[in-house]
Formats: structure tokens, C-alpha cells, sequence
């Protein structure tokens, strides 16, 4: 009674909110829980109104870190995660989060403080074009030098990252913008004449009835049909329609990177990953197979190989929700523009329930030919394998972890010997690469999901890109698990200088601080693994503590991912898994 | 909606490059150029010329972009354009019945012996002379871009001073129009060179 009398006199005097104030609100009203950012000159306003949200703000040590973690909050959620800087170096920072989230399509806003409006092209003190900067690696940005425009900006941004395919969106706000005021007559004015814009919510094309009809003909058609599920089944939450469907059809299952978890790793149609890394008997059925059933996936270089060579034999069905993905790369026979869970939901009825049991024991004997040379039925001879390591992760966890990793060998082996059987259960970054990206990831992950169980699994280098984010963890009490696959190599590369370089290890032997003191000093647990027999303590150790922990696995340095297709190989051309090591 | 096909059937397309004519309504809004260019950029395409004006449309600009590309590299283009969120509407319209027009400034040299050379191309071209000048005259000349080449084809042996071009503008025949259903944005006034708007209503 008191307060509402208290708010009613204000508004009668004309309470005001400034520009900092309706961020806060804006952020608010889109659901927002929490920001990751840090605060500069030009954002400071912000910052100060902040203090009266109940917003939550992780200050991270480095603003790359702070795009990261709004990815991941992202990723592992999907929800908008949120990033805030300061103008100039602080914007800059960003840049390579918001290009990581822009390749993997990931729904993200960023704020930015600029310089005041006057100051604008005068190159003020940290100014940067920053809009200009991200121009072509956002989905898109605003200039906000008008603070009635503000709320409906923000309101805009939001909508803009989660629709269509996803991706990342800049709000670059001017300090004076953050410093100016609106009457709250205003703020409500405003809102009421806000005219929906029609460009967020137009992607609504509605699924060709004659390309539904085609695809299920060519999938009756087909003997030796493959599905390749990408990430747009985790974005479109569309695992439960496609196991529906390929156990009507009985179709083989093959994954992306970004796609794994999106249909159970451990179904008997599920066939693991494919493309460079991908296991050898995934690479094969592609090549032989008569029907590819591309669902939100985009025939990356990666996964493709040598196009001129690439699945002869198949003819293409391409489900995207991005229309101008459909031939980019590979030329389809049939494309389905729409979101992938109602285009299965309308193709499911469509098709027979039948089994294929000649396509499925091929590849039932192609199988056969790579277990043999499986590091997992190998002894390791007192040595620490990366692939044992995971694998015995994968066991212990049950395979229920949420697993977030880096760039490299760690990542393909992660791929590999992870069996992920959920959705949203393995963050990485695919497109882009980004060294760098786990840690930070990781305690976005954890923030946006605190009841599940979060592992980084990182290599020695790319930890070392970001590891200052360990302090964020330590300051924001989070518990996440680093394992770090330390080879005392940048392998990946290394790897590559092995295969195509004559061993020449160029710049990839590297020198590591002590991971255990390092998270010591962090007043973080930090343990070293050595030998296999040692992995289920250090693990189970690690669950028990609290906080977050680190873990030094020392592996082999000179081992390698198998198999492997050279790049811009025929993907048959595969280089295979020695049969002993 | 948007006049993009959902189909990508491969059998009928063709791989030859040519001239391709993309009509666009965009937001008229600083840097909304600059998002369309940088795109053709990216994606490596050689723009043959772009015209940028307004339309009929308060806030509303529209552009006429044309290109070299192939079949699936315009439908691909068109795809990507439509992306950019401040573009409200794309169409290739090269394959449509159309009208183009380019305009052309072009001062050339002109002596009293000359003079009626020029004055006869003129009357041929259907240009008009709208400065003239000691020495030379002012050509003004709209047409097809190969209307214009041939123009100044013919004007080159006397002299050509200084040439501009507008670049392409294109129109759709017939009476179909853009289905832009924007709520946002009404009608220009006339004097901005809309057709004449419905008098408010009483």
C-alpha cells in the first residue's frame, strides 16, 4: 500500500528512468538471469544501474571470456546468453566469441558502451567502430543513439538471435544514451506505439507439400539410405521426431560434430561421427550409400571431404532452416526449408514402417573391420592414452555429463569415445575452432544449467588461452571439472607436421606452468593423473570436491586421431588406426 | 511472403554466368548499404551496379542491384540478401518481364562545325541537351544500359569530356507488385513522388 502510494507520487512528478535503468528492464523483461561482462569507461552508467537489477553479473578476466560463457549459458540451455563491455578494446574483445558463436549459430546478445554521441567518428579515447568491426559476423547490430529507441532495440536483439537459425546480435549503446532519461509517460508511450516489426518473426515459409511428397518417395526408394543429423536437431529439439522416425524407416544415423547427442549415441542406429575425424565405417556407408537425409546440418568442408568425390552414389534430401544453405556445397535433389522437428513431424506419417537388414549388416561388417584397431581393445602398457582417458570419463559419469571442450586432438577423442545420449550434453566450438573457448564455455554452461554435472575436457594449449577465467570460477564459487589431455604438444598441428610436414615440429612443442599449483593458487583443487589406474580416483575425487577442479592428464605426446582424411581428401581415403602401437 | 522457392530442384538450373537483376526494399537506415555490399563482398561477387532510392514507401528505400552469376549462385544470393535483417524483400527479377532504365550525363566536345553531329545523334538517341556551353554541350540520356553504350559509342570520335551513369534501375511490367505488407510503413506524400495517397478519411 505504502510503496504503490510512494510509486504513484513519483510517476505524478514524472519519475524518470534513464537509459541505464531501461537496459536493466529491457534485459529483465526477455527473461535475462544473468550477464557476463566487465566494466570500462563508456559502460559505466550501466554498470551503476546494474546495482539496483536483480540480474546476476559475472565478471570475467578477459571480455573474450565473457562472450564465451554467454555462448555456452546459450548452448547448453537454449536460451539468449548475454555479454557486456566497455567501447573500444572491450568490444574488440569480443570479437572472437561473437565469430565462434556467429559459425555455430549460437543465440547470443552482446552490449556494448560507445563513446558519447558527439564524440561519434572523432576518434575518442577507446573509440571503435565496433558495429562496423562485427558487421559481417553478427547476425546483426544496432547503434543505439537515441534512447527512445532503446527498449525496443533490446526487445528487437532478442528476437533477432533466438529466431530462424540463431546467432549473434550487438547492441552498441552510446554513453549518453546510458546517461539520458525518459519519463516513465514516455517509457510507456513508447512501448504501447511499438510497432511489431515484421523482420523478426517473417521466417515462417510454410513446408513445401510437393518437396514432402518427393522426400518420402526417395526414401521408400532407397536400400541404402543414411541419415546425417546435424546441429539443427539439438536447436530445433527435434531427437525425439527423428528417432521416431528413423526406427519406422530403419535408417542408420550419422552425426556431425555439433549434431552428436541429438539422437542416442548407444541406439543401435546410431553410427557415430563422421567427416575427418569421423569413424571409418560412418565415411564408408556415406560413400555407398544410395539416399543422404541431411537434417540441419551443412555439408561443412570437414565433413564432406573432396566434393568432386563425395557420396556419387546417393541421391540428397536437405532439411535447413537457413534456405540459402541448400546447394552451397553439395548439390541436393530435394530441399526442405523449415525447422527441422515440424518437417520430420509432417514426414514421419508419410513413410512405411520397414526394416533394412542387408544396408544394416554392411555396416555391421565394416564395423567389424575398425574394432580391431580400437585403442579401447588395446593394452596400454603402463601408458596414459587420451582415448582411455575419455573413455574411462564417459564410464564413470555414465555418460551423463555435460561436456564442454576445447579445439584439437581432445576434442575429435571427446567426439569419439564420449557417448553422448542427450541433446545439449556436449558443447564445443565446431565452426569456427576457437582455441580457448572451453573453460569460459563451461561456467556459462554451468550458470545456465547448476544441477548437472559439468566437465571441460581441454588440451594443454588452448587451456592456456583462457585459463585466467579459472579465477572467475574460483570468485563466482562454480564447480566445474577441468580434465586438461596434456600431450606437452599443440597435437593437433603436430599431428599434421607428422602426417604432412616430415615430423617437422615447427612451434608446437610447448612448456607448461604446473596445472596443479596453478589451480592451487586459484584456491581451486588441482590433481595429476599419470597412469590409466589412476583416472578413477583423480575422477572420483574431483566429484567429491567442492568448487572447481583441475586435472593435469599427462598423456602420450606423440599419439594421434584416427582415422583421419587428409584435407580435401576423397572421404574414403582415410588414413586408419595402426593395428598395434 | 517471401518469393523465395522452397524447391531446389538441380535439374533445371543453369551453371552460365550472366547478368542477373535482384529488386530490393530495404530499411532506410544508416549503414543499410554497407550490410548489402558487405555480403556481395564476402561471398565474392563483382556488383555490375547498384542504384539505391527511395521508394514509395515512407522509410522505406529500394534497390536495384545487378550482378553476374549463375543460376544457383542467384538463388543463393537472393537467399543471403533476404537474410540481412534490415532487408524487408527480394526478388530476382531477371528472368521476369521488366523495364530497366540507366541515365546518362555526358559532356562532349562541341564546335561550331560539329555541333550538328551531335545535335543528330541526339535526335536519333532520343537524348536531350541540356547545357551548352563555348566549346561543348551537356547530353542528357536514358534508356537500356545498351541504349547508353551505343550513345556514347557514337559520340567517342568527337570528344567525350566527362561521362556519369546512374546505374540500372528496374521495374517489373505488369501489375503485380511487391508484397511488402508492412504495417510499420505508410505511404509516402505526394510531393516525394508516391502515387497519390487515399485522402484521409474525414
Amino acid at each position: 500500500m505504502n510503496s504503490a502510494t510512494k510509486t504513484e507520487r513519483e510517476r505524478a512528478r514524472g519519475h524518470h528512468r534513464t537509459g541505464a535503468q531501461i537496459l536493466w528492464d529491457s534485459l529483465a523483461r526477455e527473461g535475462v538471469e544473468v550477464v557476463f561482462g566487465y566494466p570500462g569507461g563508456a559502460i559505466m552508467p550501466a554498470y551503476d544501474a546494474m546495482l539496483e537489477s536483480n540480474i546476476r553479473h559475472v565478471l570475467v578476466r578477459h571480455e573474450q571470456g565473457a562472450a564465451h560463457m554467454a555462448d555456452g549459458y546459450a548452448r547448453a540451455s537454449g536460451k539468449v546468453g548475454v555479454a557486456i563491455a566497455t567501447t573500444g578494446p572491450g568490444a574488440t574483445n569480443l570479437v572472437t566469441g561473437i565469430a565462434t558463436a556467429m559459425l555455430d549459430s549460437s543465440p547470443i546478445v552482446c552490449i556494448t558502451g560507445q563513446v558519447p554521441s558527439h564524440l561519434l567518428g572523432t576518434d575518442a579515447f577507446q573509440e571503435t567502430d565496433i558495429t562496423g568491426v562485427t558487421l559481417p559476423i553478427t547476425k546483426h547490430n544496432y547503434l543505439v543513439t537515441d534512447i527512445r529507441e532503446l527498449a525496443s532495440v533490446i526487445h528487437e536483439a532478442f528476437a533477432v538471435a533466438r529466431s530462424g537459425r540463431p546467432g549473434p546480435v550487438l547492441v552498441d549503446i552510446t554513453k549518453d544514451v546510458q546517461q539520458a532519461s525518459l519519463t516513465e509517460e514516455a517509457i510507456d508511450a513508447l512501448a504501447g506505439e511499438r510497432k511489431r516489426r515484421r523482420r523478426a518473426a517473417r521466417i515462417s515459409t510454410p513446408i513445401g507439400e510437393e518437396e514432402l511428397a518427393e522426400a518420402a518417395a526417395l526414401i521408400e526408394a532407397a536400400e541404402r539410405p543414411l541419415v546425417l543429423a546435424g546441429q539443427g536437431i539439438v536447436r530445433a529439439g527435434a531427437s525425439h521426431e527423428l528417432r521416431a522416425l528413423v526406427e519406422k524407416s530403419e535408417i542408420p544415423v550419422a552425426a556431425t560434430l555439433l549434431g552428436l547427442g541429438g539422437f542416442p549415441a548407444t541406439h543401435p542406429l546410431s553410427l557415430g561421427m563422421m567427416g575427418m575425424h569421423g569413424e571409418a565405417w560412418v565415411n564408408q556407408a556415406i560413400q555407398e550409400a544410395d539416399l543422404l537425409v541431411a537434417l540441419g546440418m551443412r555439408f561443412d568442408d570437414r565433413v564432406t571431404g573432396k566434393l568432386a568425390t563425395y557420396a556419387l552414389k546417393a541421391k540428397k534430401i536437405h532439411v535447413e532452416i537457413d534456405p540459402s544453405e541448400l546447394n552451397k556445397n553439395v548439390k541436393v535433389d530435394v530441399g526442405l526449408v523449415g525447422d527441422v522437428r515440424e518437417v520430420l513431424a509432417s514426414l514421419s506419417p508419410r513413410l512405411t514402417t520397414r526394416t533394412r537388414r542387408a544396408w544394416l549388416d554392411r555396416i555391421t561388417a565394416l564395423k567389424g573391420d575398425s574394432a580391431v584397431r580400437d585403442i579401447q581393445s588395446l593394452p596400454h602398457h603402463g601408458r596414459l592414452f587420451a582415448a582411455h582417458v575419455i573413455h574411462d570419463l564417459w564410464r564413470i559419469t555414465e555418460g551423463k555429463a555435460l561436456v564442454v571442450t576445447d579445439v584439437g586432438q581432445h576434442q575429435m577423442w571427446e567426439a569419439q569415445y564420449y557417448k553422448h545420449d542427450h541433446p545439449r550434453k556436449l558443447i564445443t566450438s565446431g565452426g569456427l575452432g576457437t582455441m580457448g573457448f572451453a573453460l569460459p564455455a563451461a561456467l556459462g554452461a554451468h550458470l545456465a544449467m547448476p544441477d548437472q554435472e559439468v566437465w571441460v575436457v581441454v588440451g594443454d594449449g588452448g587451456f592456456q588461452m583462457t585459463a585466467c577465467e579459472l579465477a572467475t570460477c574460483a570468485q563466482e564459487g562454480a564447480k566445474v571439472t577441468v580434465a586438461i589431455i596434456n600431450n606437452g604438444y599443440l597435437g593437433m598441428v603436430r599431428q599434421w607436421q607428422e602426417f604432412f610436414y616430415d615430423r617437422r615440429y615447427s612451434a608446437t612443442p610447448m612448456v607448461s606452468p604446473d596445472f596443479v599449483k596453478l589451480a592451487e593458487a586459484h584456491g581451486l583443487t588441482g590433481l595429476r593423473v599419470t597412469k590409466r589406474e589412476e583416472i578413477a580416483g583423480a575422477v572420483a575425487a574431483a566429484r567429491s570436491a567442492a568448487g572447481t577442479v583441475v586435472i593435469d592428464f599427462r598423456v602420450e605426446g606423440e599419439d594421434s586421431v584416427y582415422p583421419m582424411v587428409p584435407s580435401g581428401a576423397d572421404l574414403g581415403d582415410m588414413i586408419r588406426r595402426p593395428i598395434s602401437r | 511472403m517471401s518469393p523465395m522457392s522452397n524447391t531446389s530442384s538441380t535439374s533445371s538450373t543453369s551453371s552460365t554466368m550472366t547478368l542477373r537483376t535482384f529488386v530490393a526494399y530495404v530499411e532506410d537506415r544508416p549503414g543499410v548499404l554497407n550490410r548489402v555490399m558487405s555480403l556481395l563482398r564476402r561471398r565474392a561477387y563483382n556488383i555490375e551496379s547498384v542504384t539505391v532510392g527511395r521508394s514509395h514507401l515512407e522509410g522505406v528505400s529500394r534497390v536495384t542491384l545487378s550482378l553476374e552469376a549463375d543460376d544457383d549462385g542467384a538463388r543463393r544470393i537472393e537467399a543471403n540478401v533476404y537474410k540481412l535483417i534490415d532487408i524487408l524483400w527480394v526478388r530476382d527479377i531477371t528472368r521476369v518481364a521488366s523495364i530497366s532504365r540507366d541515365l546518362a550525363l555526358v559532356k562532349v566536345r562541341a564546335s561550331s562545325e560539329t555541333r550538328a553531329s551531335v545535335l543528330h545523334l541526339c535526335e536519333t538517341f532520343r537524348a536531350h541537351v541540356v547545357d551548352v556551353a563555348d566549346g561543348a554541350m551537356v547530353l542528357e540520356i536514358s534508356g537500356t544500359a545498351d541504349k547508353l553504350d551505343s550513345f556514347l559509342e557514337q559520340l567517342r570520335p568527337l570528344g567525350i569530356l566527362e561521362t556519369v551513369r546512374t546505374g540500372m534501375v528496374a521495374m517489373t511490367r505488369g501489375a503485380d507488385a511487391p508484397d511488402l505488407s508492412l504495417e510499420s510503413h505508410e505511404p509516402r506524400g505526394a510531393e516525394d513522388g508516391a502515387p497519390s495517397g487515399e485522402p484521409a478519411a474525414a
